[in-house]
């Protein structure tokens, strides 16, 4: 397993609010890892900084031995759908095309049947393949939910990042989103930031801990333990030890 | 009224200038509605009445004057918003008050009688001028480029720019040219329904363009169509009546809305009643 990214000392701070402190960590290829925690306490942070959205940090993150530029990794990423206008006028498959839009020359793009065939394939993968006309305002949260997933997958991924994918779903829903993701976590690296703690547990090959700096990481159903029987959600105690608790 | 077309140069200024400013109006209403920055632009739109006395009291196109608070005003909103979190409203409304506050000011300290800035506050699509029509031609050209070749950017942008940004998409200076392009657009609009009403051009074609289809180039184009029909109705009903323009064109533009909302309400209800 080679190591795709690698997190030193990481510590991000919003105005005086700390976020994250001398957070480390690495992921490597193939890994499914699970992060749970309090709200607050950091998680979706740990994602935006990752992949390059939260510029003002302390440390260093890199990707494949050098940065995120220069790397040739690819990162999927499906965020928290509260952050997007679901009633935007846009239909399935135009979302999912908003990934084949070349970063230079975009003057007139027009996409190519290569880019609506791969589009196809990756709304076939995720089970949208017969709605892709369907506006997002007509979807489901599960629907909804699995095209982000399947835009993500649009840009061929080396690992994919996923925010709370089963916040807000029914449990149905829930259930088809983890299967969809177990798939995929044969193909590519996985990194689910999560509250559905049991269901995580069942899947992750590894579980993080997370209240702004890593409290427990390791085994998912030991961490889940470790968790479990310490207070979770206390933001403001300082955690026992600098050192990580590997369970 | 072909023959008074044909036979008054103020009325074809009138005419040009409706198609001009329903072309922008059209394309950025649309989106600002889908951005939910109808306050800002409304905010842009009054803070531009302070470069409007500039100009009177400086003795430079009022238009100018207009167009460099408006400018800044978009771009400066930017730089704080980005910089304090969670205080984008009382930006707004800051630049909103200071912008009006600075143009009585200016207006006030001009000697003699002061000016009549009311075509400016409730706009004159009679009174246009034909340094004003050259202006929102060239604004209407940018706006027109930057949008339609750029399209797919900008609707990918629109739905998710953090995902635009995640691509490697520079949407920090998208979302600048994006707020340039709603000051310009501000400024070309001015004429024709005044600073007070601007946002009402803006929003009302896109809103009722909104009701009747769900794909954003079509909102566009209808946004377009609407903004047209505003706009020349507002116009020879005011070059007969005397009457405000922007007044006409806002209050017709509100009736449009809401007969086409009755209408489409009704539809979906027959559909309803069919279906069952």
């Amino acid at each position: 397993m080679s190591n795709l990214i690698q997190i030193n000392d990481l510590c991000v701070k919003y105005g005086k609010i700390e976020a994250l402190r001398d957070l480390n960590l690495t992921i490597n290829e193939g890994e499914y890892i699970g992060i749970i925690g309090a709200n607050g306490g950091g998680k979706s942070t740990l994602l935006k900084t990752i992949l390059g959205l939260t510029k003002q940090y302390k440390g260093t993150i890199t990707y494949n031995g050098t940065t995120l530029k220069k790397s040739n990794l690819s990162i999927g990423y499906v965020p928290q759908t509260n952050e997007l206008n679901r009633m935007f006028p846009i239909t399935v498959e135009e979302v999912v095309l908003t990934a084949k839009i070349p970063l230079k020359k975009s003057f007139f793009y027009r996409y190519s049947d290569e880019d609506h065939k791969e589009v196809n394939t990756v709304l076939e993968k995720v089970g949208l393949s017969k709605i892709k006309e369907r506006q997002i305002s007509d979807l489901s949260g599960g629907e909804f939910q699995k095209l982000l997933i399947a835009r993500a997958l649009a840009l061929n991924p080396n690992i994919l990042l996923l925010d709370e994918p089963t916040a807000m779903v029914d449990i149905k829903s829930q259930k088809q989103i983890y299967t969809l993701i177990k798939r995929l976590s044969r193909e590519m690296t996985i990194v689910m930031v999560t509250h559905h703690v049991k269901d995580i547990t069942k899947q992750a090959g590894k579980l993080i801990f997370l209240e702004r700096n890593i409290l427990a990481e390791g085994d998912p159903e030991e961490v889940y333990k470790y968790a479990y029987l310490k207070p979770v959600g206390v933001l403001n105690r300082e955690p026992r030890s600098r050192e990580v608790t590997r369970v | 009224m072909i023959q008074d077309i044909l036979k008054y140069q103020y009325l074809q200024y009138a005419l040009i200038t409706s198609v001009l400013v329903s072309l922008v109006a059209g394309l950025i209403g649309v989106i600002i509605v889908e951005k939910k920055q109808v306050m800002l632009t409304g905010g842009i739109a009054h803070t531009s009445y302070g470069g409007v006395g500039l100009g009177y009291l400086l003795g430079f196109e009022p238009l100018l004057g207009a167009f460099i608070f408006a400018v800044t005003a978009a771009l400066g909103s930017n730089l704080i918003k980005n910089r304090m979190t969670g205080v984008s409203d009382v930006i707004i409304a800051i630049f909103w008050s200071l912008g009006m506050s600075l143009g009585i000011l200016f207006i006030g300290l001009i000697p003699g009688y002061p000016p009549d800035v009311t075509s400016y506050l409730f706009g004159n699509i009679l009174s246009v001028t034909t340094l004003n029509l050259v202006l929102m031609a060239i604004i209407t050209l940018i706006v027109l480029i930057v949008i339609v070749v750029f399209f797919q950017d900008w609707r990918a942008h629109l739905f998710d720019p953090e995902f635009t940004t995640i691509r490697g998409k520079r949407t920090k200076l998208m979302e600048n040219i994006l707020l340039f392009l709603i000051a310009i657009t501000v400024v070309a609009l001015i004429r024709v329904v005044g600073i007070i009403l601007v946002i009402a051009l803006l929003s009302i074609p896109a809103a009722t363009a909104s009701l009747l289809t769900r794909k954003l180039h079509l909102r566009m184009i209808l946004a377009v169509l609407f903004g047209l029909m505003f706009t020349i109705f507002g116009l020879f009903i005011s070059a007969y009546t005397m009457l405000s323009s922007g007044a006409v064109i806002v209050i017709f533009g509100f009736a449009v809305y809401i007969i086409t909302y009755l209408g489409t309400r009704y539809l979906i209800r027959v559909k309803k009643v069919e279906a069952v």
